[in-house]
């Protein structure tokens, strides 16, 4: 039994009624140690799954773990919710402050209903729920500000998360996202829209308690064994030097970094744009998640003049990471550092998802080259390259002044679907894809993974690892993948970081909840991991994922050489099959 | 060979204070605050005497806000029931049953130092054993001896 009684409240709002209510959950907390694993169950209880993502029946749940506030590297947030970028099932994760955040205002879950009539904002701490009114916040150009403004406002600052979306959720862009602490990002699959349909402009949660633990000694002994590993071994060093950005180079290299809307693998700007560069010329300053020694944050300065004055000058800030630098950079052929990093800013501001809106832009640069489409849509004329452009682009997609920038809101493949160029419409699933062409794993990943994210069960490591390597057969590919899946259930039901994934070995996550009162053994993790897998997906097909029609591949990945050669299109359908058969099985549907 | 006696050692020992040798390094892990509340020995935060928090956001780094071990500290001073007392080496130390929770200790130290477990609703008061500097991986903090 958990020693934490309180991590299995979970607070209810309802933003139509305006009021708020907990309840005691230690039936799910306890078996299912929070996160993914609490919030599947939590979204299939509180839901009608045939809700209109974009309506008052569409249910947002919050959901930290077992984990959180008690060892190092549990910072993150699971938000799941249903997407209205692709119509199924959203999960997204962010880190900052707000999963440590969450769990010390004494709640394990927040769930979040209804909509409200006017713009508001929640204030969690002490207990209580207070709705605050938004109507002035509702519309200020940048997220940036909105964070400042409540920075001052409310209590417990150190101790809180501010979660916030920016004019594009409040615009409904199906692919905005929520930001929180500034530099971090519930980005995918459109969380905020479904605020701003909800017109939830922010959520602002503090506070501060005790996680009591069932065995002290022990409890302190698994404590050094995780900060060791953590802070000592190689196995963060990657996030604890140069961040994700350190991917730049090595993809490049190895022919599997998508660039100008994945007609190339290899970016000839690369070395400008990469981890060390910025690092070297621009890196101001490093900050970490609550509870996160790595500080794998990073933080670049922009020196800017002021437009009419000499001698006047400001520094911008802007938070820089892998998945971003690909989007906004090689995927649209920018080299120039300080644009790129302009790029990001912007979206930023806006509080658009970095990835969606990077694709959604390549996609357009590449359909006005073809001529598919003219100066008429675009307004602006997009070419490889030219940030300043596409800052424009960025704020139309937001601001959305004619039908082309209202179909490009909607995404890659509605615009696709509605001018043509669907096969180089780089979306699986309709979301728009990440930032590795590393082989057919990478893609298969992106394809099945159980929350569209390059961070499912990382098929593009999986590529990586086999390069000069006999490359497996499909059954294989899929059924190693899946199992990668299967135990990432329990990392983000507890919720660590997935960066921390080769510190929380399946032996040291059973020590660690045995010190918290929960006992379950390796074995009996996998398995749960195994369990909470298949309710996940049985969740998405109830939503009406379709295992025949929603596996599709852009033609386009068939095309662009990947380190492991052409991928042929007949092992990914293979591959594919096996999946189905698979889910099937594993379902039971 | 040099023999001393307990009473001799004992005096060699000087008092230890907590130093935030630079908050400019801080990257904001809260890793202290954890290993502080830890020595209760609990996860999360409610007895954290040490505290972490942006200077106006995550881009203008943080300050790191801890007892420091003044030799006439103003907490004492406004204490009502004499639950707080000046500690060897400066700082205080706290008897919980005296306390009342009236928080003037608080408000009394203009580095905001004392923090608050609202469980207990008493003042969470710095020893300055150092543990916290333990889990600080960038050098912010270090327990040194004390000159004044």
């Amino acid at each position: 039994m958990l020693a934490d009684k309180a991590c299995a409240r979970v607070l209810y709002v309802d933003l139509s009624r305006k009021t708020y209510w907990v309840k005691e959950r230690p039936d799910l907390f306890e078996k299912y140690l929070g996160g993914t694993g609490v919030a599947v169950k939590l979204l299939r209880e509180e839901m009608n799954l045939s809700a209109d993502p974009l309506g008052p029946g569409n249910v947002v749940v919050f959901a930290v773990g077992a984990f959180t506030a008690a060892y190092p590297t549990a910072s993150k947030t699971v938000a799941m919710f249903k997407s209205p970028h692709t119509g199924n099932l959203g999960e997204s994760h962010a880190g900052g402050r707000s999963a440590v955040a969450i769990k010390m205002a004494g709640f394990g879950a927040i769930v979040i209903k209804g909509e409200s009539d006017i713009p508001v904002y929640l204030s969690i701490h002490d207990g209580k729920v207070f709705f605050r009114d938004a109507s002035a916040l509702w519309g200020v150009r940048s997220t940036y500000t909105v964070g400042r403004v409540l920075r001052e406002r409310e209590s417990w600052p150190g101790l809180r998360t501010i979660m916030r979306i920016g004019r594009a959720g409040e615009r409904l862009i199906k692919y905005a996202g929520v930001v929180t602490e500034t530099y971090r990002h519930f980005g995918r699959l459109g969380l905020g829209a479904v605020w701003g349909s909800k017109k939830l402009k922010a959520l602002v949660v503090g506070g501060r308690r005790a996680i009591p633990v069932a065995d002290p000694r022990k409890y302190r002994e698994v404590y050094d064994k995780i900060y060791d590993k953590v802070v000592k071994s190689d196995s963060m060093k990657k996030y604890h030097d140069l961040g994700t950005p350190v991917n730049i180079i090595p993809l490049n290299k190895i022919g599997a970094l998508p660039t100008r809307n994945l007609t190339s693998a290899r970016f000839e700007g690369a070395e400008n744009i990469s981890g060390e560069a910025i690092a070297e010329t621009m890196l101001a300053r490093r900050v970490a998640c609550s509870h996160c020694p790595v500080a794998c944050i990073h933080i670049a300065a922009i020196r800017e003049e002021y437009p009419h004055e000499k001698y006047f000058y400001t520094t911008k800030y802007v938070s820089y990471d892998y998945e971003p630098l690909y989007a906004l950079g090689t995927m649209l052929g920018v080299s120039d550092r300080e644009g790129v990093l302009r790029l990001i800013e912007e979206v930023d501001v806006e509080g658009l998802d970095a990835m969606s809106t990077g694709v959604a832009l390549a996609w357009a640069t590449e359909a006005f080259q073809r001529g598919i489409i003219t100066e008429r849509e675009t307004i602006v004329k997009p070419s490889w390259g030219d940030w300043r452009t596409y800052i424009q682009m960025v704020k139309y997609i937001v601001e959305q002044p004619n039908e082309f920038y209202r179909k490009l809101g909607e995404g890659t493949q509605e615009a696709a679907k509605t001018y043509g160029g669907v096969e180089f419409a780089m979306t699986f699933g309709k979301n728009e894809m990440p930032g590795y062409h590393a082989g057919p794993a990478t893609h298969l990943g992106y394809v099945i993974g159980a929350r569209h994210s390059h961070l499912d069960n990382a098929g593009y490591s999986y590529d990586q690892k086999l390069i000069g390597k006999e490359y497996p057969p499909p059954e294989k590919v899929i059924d190693d993948l899946m199992k990668e899946e299967a135990w990432r259930q329990i990392l983000s039901s507890l919720v660590v970081c997935f960066f921390a994934r080769k510190v929380y070995t399946p032996e040291l996550v059973a020590e660690g909840l045995e010190a918290l009162g929960i006992k379950i053994d390796a074995e009996g993790l996998k398995k749960l991991g195994w369990e909470i897998y298949a309710e996940k997906y049985r969740l998405k097909l109830d939503m009406g994922f379709d295992l025949e029609k929603d596996l599709k591949l852009p033609k386009r990945i068939f095309e662009t050489p990947s380190p492991h050669g052409k991928i042929s299109e007949e092992f990914m359908q293979k591959a594919l099959d096996h999946f189905r058969k698979r889910i099937k099985e594993l379902t039971g549907k | 060979m040099i023999t001393l006696s307990a009473q001799a050692v004992k005096a060699e020992v000087k008092p230890k204070r907590l130093v935030v040798v630079n908050p400019d390094l801080c990257v904001g892990c809260m890793s202290c605050m954890f290993a502080c509340a830890r020595r209760f020995p609990n996860g999360g935060l409610a007895k954290a005497a040490i505290h972490v928090r942006s200077v106006g956001g995550f881009e203008r780094g943080f300050t790191v806000i801890v007892c420091r071990a003044c030799p006439n500290p103003p907490c004492a001073k406004v204490c009502p029931t004499g639950a707080l007392t000046p500690r060897k080496g400066g700082g205080v130390t706290l008897n919980p049953s005296k306390c009342i929770g009236c928080g003037m200790c608080r408000e009394a130290c203009p580095f905001g130092a004392i923090q608050w477990d609202t469980e207990l609703n008493k003042p969470v008061i710095c020893v300055h054993c150092g543990y916290c500097v333990n889990y600080c991986p960038h050098g912010v903090l270090s327990l040194e001896e004390v000159r004044w």
